[in-house]
Parts: structure tokens; sequence; C-alpha cells
């Protein structure tokens, strides 16, 4: 490997951020809380994480909280996920699709715009983070 | 640079402890199995396993702190992982019964810095612990590594780094507490009036029974000793380092030598680094165990080849050093402080700590201290905290008291030529100067804890053994002086101590503090000092009522059972080795003294606290 000058050294901090910053529990955008109780993964939770993951890495942004949580209650609506913009309430999304939740990443997650149609309402009961 | 992969993302990082005390713990089979079920369940794309290196609450390991979010599970076994892979990593929901309780608490503790062990630290020379995995130099500088380097190639003159740390009144952590700018100034004087070559050294000669300071440093962020030695080498003018480890340290050797040899690949060590007109490089020495060898002058000789022994130092070594260089001898905890001093001032240093360093830098005790708690106490681990905290803070805040709920005797720190400090002290600020004061030293950071089933008279005899053994016998007052001091010791713990051993201790002290070529043979009868000064009592009934009153040296108590506590339940009797107790069922037993050899079974095994030491 070429000698690192100190501009690439700034480079190689910025490139690793994008992993280890999660660690440092910064300031995050948004938190989006994927509902993974039985019913859930049911329900197919597992491919809306993984189509969060995928939208996350493919857009490069880091600053965005995934988690996951037990089931919410309302099982007959799965899979649910709760989006949370800083400094906004919580909203509850339910009856989701690998499509719709993309929607959901960019409109309300990126773009601050909540996606009324699959909302189902705003709140959240509590977390453990 | 070449383009490096897109960095993966993952939603959970699971930072595992993989420092010497949880590896012993068997936290190596904990990340198998963390692997094997995360794979399982299909995982292993949304979770990141991060061996970090100690985590500092070494009591509870195996540790594993769940990230974000910071959720801290302690004592781990194989046996849970599938559980908690399931239930939190899958389904989202913590499970409690890994969790840290307080001692007398029933609420689990989630939160890492919610635990009081946790968040009564300041952590400058251990900023990186838990956080980053060692192996990975670019972890390190995802955390701001290198760029006081950086700062200092491209904006600092040698000279004005020297001000800089000499401003920050940033003293040597390895026990001198000697201030590290005048070693740097003094070592760059020597160099360029005479124009040769000098070397910078890193001290990881950590030889103190019951400290583990250096090695964790080494073992969880190694880059930063690396960091700390080449902006002390530019300062000083130096081109070769060495670090000086144990072979003791097996896994802080391997992690020291990936470190180095990352830093190479990226041109942080070698011929002009980051552009600039500095080279260096570092070479790993690894020493072979002797205490001594932590003395400056011995590890040189031991660094040459020679036998490791000190020599007289009216010559310093900054000037005569290592093949009669000058050369700048640091340890592993001064060096891993330089970058942050660096990056965030030396005003903001000396912000933490006590006393005034602005026109003297032996003024006070500026920054954090690391030390590793151990003995009896609740909370054993490595912490790092400001200095002028209290010795009670530490122990009953950080360390969470005593263990078993036991009356606190003494605390030992300073490592072997340290001395003890009584009850009375507790409020003593920990910093280089009160410690020296009380008599003790704040040495390297050993910090051991005694209740009141410790011997003080036990405790200097083992300390005194200790040195004995490891005196390297050069000086004769270190030498003949610490055998005849280890005899009238073990004469007292047999019940022969007569009138006249006190003073004769006093004696001996006072003749090796005197003369005795190195700091070992000066600062070894400490704790033969201190125990006399503190406890005075203890060797008074040692020596002339033939007692132990901690009831630790065998030949003087005896043991008994009370009859009207023991409900005759047989496992005292059931369980000595000697056979001496005897007695029938729901009867009372009784202690046969001829045979009893004092293993102390049966009185950790009454659940009745019937059996006494008198």
């Amino acid at each position: 490997m070429a000698k690192l000058k100190v501009e690439d050294l700034e480079k190689i901090r910025e490139q690793a951020r994008k992993t280890t910053s999660i660690r440092e529990g910064g300031e995050f955008r948004a938190k989006v809380n994927v509902h993974m109780g039985t019913c859930g993964i049911a329900a197919g939770a597992r491919n809306i994480m993984k189509a969060l993951l995928k939208e996350i890495e493919e857009k490069g942004v880091h600053d965005i909280l995934l988690t996951n949580s037990g089931c919410a209650g309302l099982c007959s609506q799965e899979p649910m996920v709760t989006v949370e913009v800083a400094g906004q309430a919580p909203v509850k999304y339910v009856n989701l699709t690998e499509k719709k939740i993309q929607k959901i990443f960019e409109k309300h997650v990126l773009g601050g715009k909540i996606v009324k149609e699959y909302a189902l309402g705003i709140g959240s009961e509590k977390t453990d983070y | 640079m070449p383009e490096k992969a897109k960095e993966k993302t993952y939603r959970l990082h699971l930072m595992v402890c993989a420092g010497t005390s949880c590896v012993s713990n068997h936290s190596n089979e904990i990340k198998t199995a963390l692997v094997k079920e995360i794979k399982k369940h299909n995982l292993e794309n949304e979770i990141m396993i991060v061996p970090t290196g100690c985590n500092g609450f070494c009591a509870k390991g195996p540790i594993l702190v769940v990230q974000p979010g910071n959720v801290f599970y302690q004592q781990l076994a194989v046996k849970d992982i599938p559980y908690l892979v399931e239930e939190h990593f899958l389904k989202g929901r913590l499970v409690k019964k890994f969790m840290y309780t307080p001692p007398k608490e029933k609420t689990p503790i989630p939160i890492l810095n919610d635990i009081p062990f946790f968040n009564q630290q300041v952590l400058i020379a251990l900023r990186n612990r838990g956080l980053i995995d060692p192996e990975k130099i670019d972890d390190y500088i995802a955390r701001g590594g290198y760029t006081a380097l950086a700062k200092v190639l491209t904006s600092m003159t040698p000279v004005e780094v020297i001000k800089e740390i000499t401003a920050s009144g940033l003293r040597g952590r390895g026990g001198g507490g000697f201030p590290a700018g005048v070693k740097w100034e003094t070592c760059r004087h020597a160099g360029e009036e005479r124009g040769e070559e000098r070397y910078v050294i890193c001290n990881a000669d950590e030889g103190d029974p019951g400290a583990f300071m250096d090695r964790s440093i080494v073992e969880s962020d190694p880059h930063s000793v690396i960091e700390g030695m080449i902006i002390g080498a530019y300062a000083i003018g130096a081109h070769q380092g060495y670090v000086y480890i144990r072979k003791e340290y097996p896994l802080a050797c391997e992690k020291l030598n990936i470190a180095i040899g990352q830093a190479r690949q990226y041109g942080l060590l070698g011929e002009n680094i980051l552009e600039s007109n500095h080279s260096f490089d570092i070479e790993i020495h690894r020493g072979a165990g002797a205490f001594v060898c932590g003395e400056s002058t011995a590890l040189m000789a031991s660094l040459e080849g020679k036998a490791g022994v000190p020599r007289a130092k009216y010559i310093h070594t900054v000037e005569y050093g290592l093949w009669n260089r000058p050369s700048c001898l640091n340890n592993v905890e001064t060096w891993a402080n330089v970058p942050v001093i660096i990056n965030k001032g030396a005003k903001w240093f000396t912000s933490i700590g006590t006393g005034d360093v602005t026109d003297n830098p032996w003024g006070g005790s500026k920054g954090t201290k690391v030390f590793s708690l151990t003995g009896k106490i609740n909370n054993t681990g490595l912490i790092e905290v400001p200095m002028g905290i209290t010795l009670r803070e530490i122990i009953y805040n950080i360390g969470g008291g005593i263990e078993g709920g036991k009356k606190f005797k003494c605390v030992q720190t300073g490592g072997p030529s340290g001395g003890f400090l009584p009850e009375r002290l507790l409020d003593l600020p920990v910093d280089f100067d009160s410690l020296t004061d009380a008599g003790s030293m704040m040495g390297s950071g050993g910090m051991i804890v005694g209740d009141e089933e410790t011997c003080m008279v036990d405790m200097a005899k083992y300390f005194i053994s200790f040195l004995q053994e490891e005196s390297c016998g050069k000086c004769i007052p270190c030498r003949e002086g610490l055998r005849c001091m280890l005899a009238i010791l073990e004469r007292i713990t047999k019940g022969n101590g007569k009138e006249g051993d006190i003073e004769a201790l006093n004696d001996l002290s006072k003749l090796m503090i005197q003369s005795s070529l190195c700091a070992l043979g000066q600062s070894a009868p400490n704790p033969v000092l201190t125990s006399i000064k503190y406890f005075p009592e203890e060797y008074d009934r040692h020596i002339f009522d033939k007692k132990c009153p901690a009831g630790v040296c065998t030949a003087l108590y005896e043991m008994d059972i009370v009859p009207e506590l023991c409900p005759g339940c047989m496992v005292c009797a059931r369980n000595c080795p000697a056979g001496a107790i005897r007695g029938e069922k729901q009867k009372p037993h009784v202690i046969d003294k001829s045979k009893c050899i004092k293993c102390d079974v049966c009185y950790s095994l009454c659940k009745f606290n019937a059996i006494k030491k008198s």
C-alpha cells in the first residue's frame, strides 16, 4: 500500500466512520424501529429489516439508527415499523411490504414527510432505547 | 491510496471483550457461539461481531456490549448465547438476566453508562476501550487516531510540541511522576549538543503483582501508544524507538506487532511519515520478566543485551542512556496520553487534576490515572479516574465497596514497593504528592484493597518476599537488607517475634532507603514502614501476645466451634481433611486442636458462623 498523505488520513477516517459511528451513540437524524415479535417475523419483518439495511447502504447515510423491538400488540397488521425523525413525534406504519418501506425510507426517514397512506397513527409504546 | 470497497452497514455491533481476563473466562468460545447462532438465524449480514480490548469491568467477565444502545451483558456462558441471540438480536427484547445488578439492589441496569463502575470514570488513556477492534488501524483512525500526529507534523515545531507537553503538566505514569516535557527537552538538548542519535523507549515491563494497566492499554489500543511515541520522537529528534514488553504478555505482544505492521503499511512508521521530513520506526524487545527491568537503567542494559541490572543514576539516561546515547523512556500510559494532549491542548489537560503547573511542572498532578483495582473489593477491574479523586470514592463508588459486606482495613497503592493506607486516610486525594507524603506512592497504578481478614504483617511479608526474589543482588543494602527483613517478618508470623524486632525493621529500612543503588531497594521498605506506622497494634499482638487478630498467620490462632451457634449439621465434620472435628448429629461439634491443620475449610463452609478463629 502506498504511503499515506495527510489528506488520505482524513479520507480513511470518513470511510471508517461510516461503519463505526453507530458505536458512539452520537446524533441520529432518525430512528427506525422494526417490530420483530414472532408475529412480525412470521408476517415478513425480516425482509423489511433487510430492505432497510439495503437502503441505508445504497444511499450511504450513516446517521440513521436502525433497531428492532418486540411485538407492538397489533399482530394483525404486521409487519410494522415505527419511524421517529429527530424532534418529531414517532409514526407507526403497518402492513408493510418491501416496496412500501422503500417509499417510507425515502419520503419520511430522509425527507421528513410522513407517508400518510401507510401510517397507522402518531405515537409509540415505550421502547428500550 | 487505493479505493476501498463500499463499507457494509450492520444494524448491530456486538463488542465482545477479548482482553486477557475475559479470554481466560472463555470469551473466545462466546464469540464462536455468537458466530454460529447468528448464522443459524441468517443474521450475518445484519450483525457485526467486534473483538475489543479490555472493557475494564473484569470482575463481571466475559462481557458483551451491544451497540448502538450501549447495552451491557455480563458473565455470559456459551449456553446463554442461543437465547440471547434469539431474544435480543433477532426479536429486539433485551435480556434482563444477563444484565448487571448492583450489590444489595434488585433492578438490573441495562445501559453501560448508568452503571456506577463506569459513570464516574474519565477516559483519556483508555479513550477507545471497548469501542474499537485493536487489530484494525482504521477503527483507531475513525476515532480521531493519528490526527494529533498530522497536526504535529504539519503545524508544530519540535520545540512547540515539547512546550505543549510541559505546559500540560503530564507526569510519568510509570510511577516516578517525572514531568514528561522536562524529560523530552533534556533529551533533545543532550542529543543536539553532542550531535548524536537519540532514542525513545516505551516501558511496558509491568511487573507489579496485581497490576495490569499497561497490558490492557497495549491490548485494547496499541496505536495510541505508537502515535504517542512517533510524536515524542519528532519532538526529541529520534529516529528509532523501542518497546520493552514482558514476554508474559503474549496477547499484548501480538496486538502490538499487528499494529506496528499496519502503521508501517500506511507509512505512519518508516521514512518521511505523512510526507514530512520525520522518519521513525519501532522495534519490540521482549523482556524475560524480571521486576527490576522496569527500572530505567536496568531496562536499557537489558535492551543492550546485557544482564538487566541498574546502575547509579547520577548520570541521567536522558543524557547517557541506551548505548550511551540520549534516551527518553516513558511508560505505556504516558505515551497513550500524548496524542490527546496535542489534539485538545495543554489548557484542557490542566483543567483536570490537582495543583498548579503553570510555573513548576512538579506543582501538581494533572489529567487522569489508570488503576487496576483488585483485592477484597466487589468491582475488580481496570479504571481511569481524574487525579485528585479520593480513595473513598474509588473504593466505594466505583469499586462498589468491600466484598461480602466486610469491614475495610487497608488499601495498598503503588505496587510491591508502595505502602498501605488505613481507613482514616480514605479521604486522601489520589495524586503523586499526597500519596508520597502519606508514605505510599502512586506507582504504576496497582491498588489492592484489604478487609478485616487481611493480616498486615502477612501482607508486608508477601511484598518483601516478592521484592527479595526480584532484587538483582548488585548492591548489598537491597540484597541483604531484604533478606534480613524477610527473616524477621517470617519469625514474627510464626510466633517467634521478640522485643526489638520493630526497631530492627525500622533501622534496616532507613539504611536501605539511604544506600540502595536504585528505586527498587530505596522504596522496598515502604510496605514494612507503612504497616508499622498505621497498624502498630497488629505487630504488637503478633510479637507480644502471639496472636494474629485477622486469623491469617496459622501459628497464631486456633479454630473453635461456638456451641450455642452450632446446630450439629455435620457439614464441617464430613469435610475436614484432617478428621479433626467430632460430634453427633444435631449436637454441637468439637475441634480436636492437636489434629487441626488450620486449612479454613470448616470456616468457609459453616453457614451458621459457628466457627471462630481466636
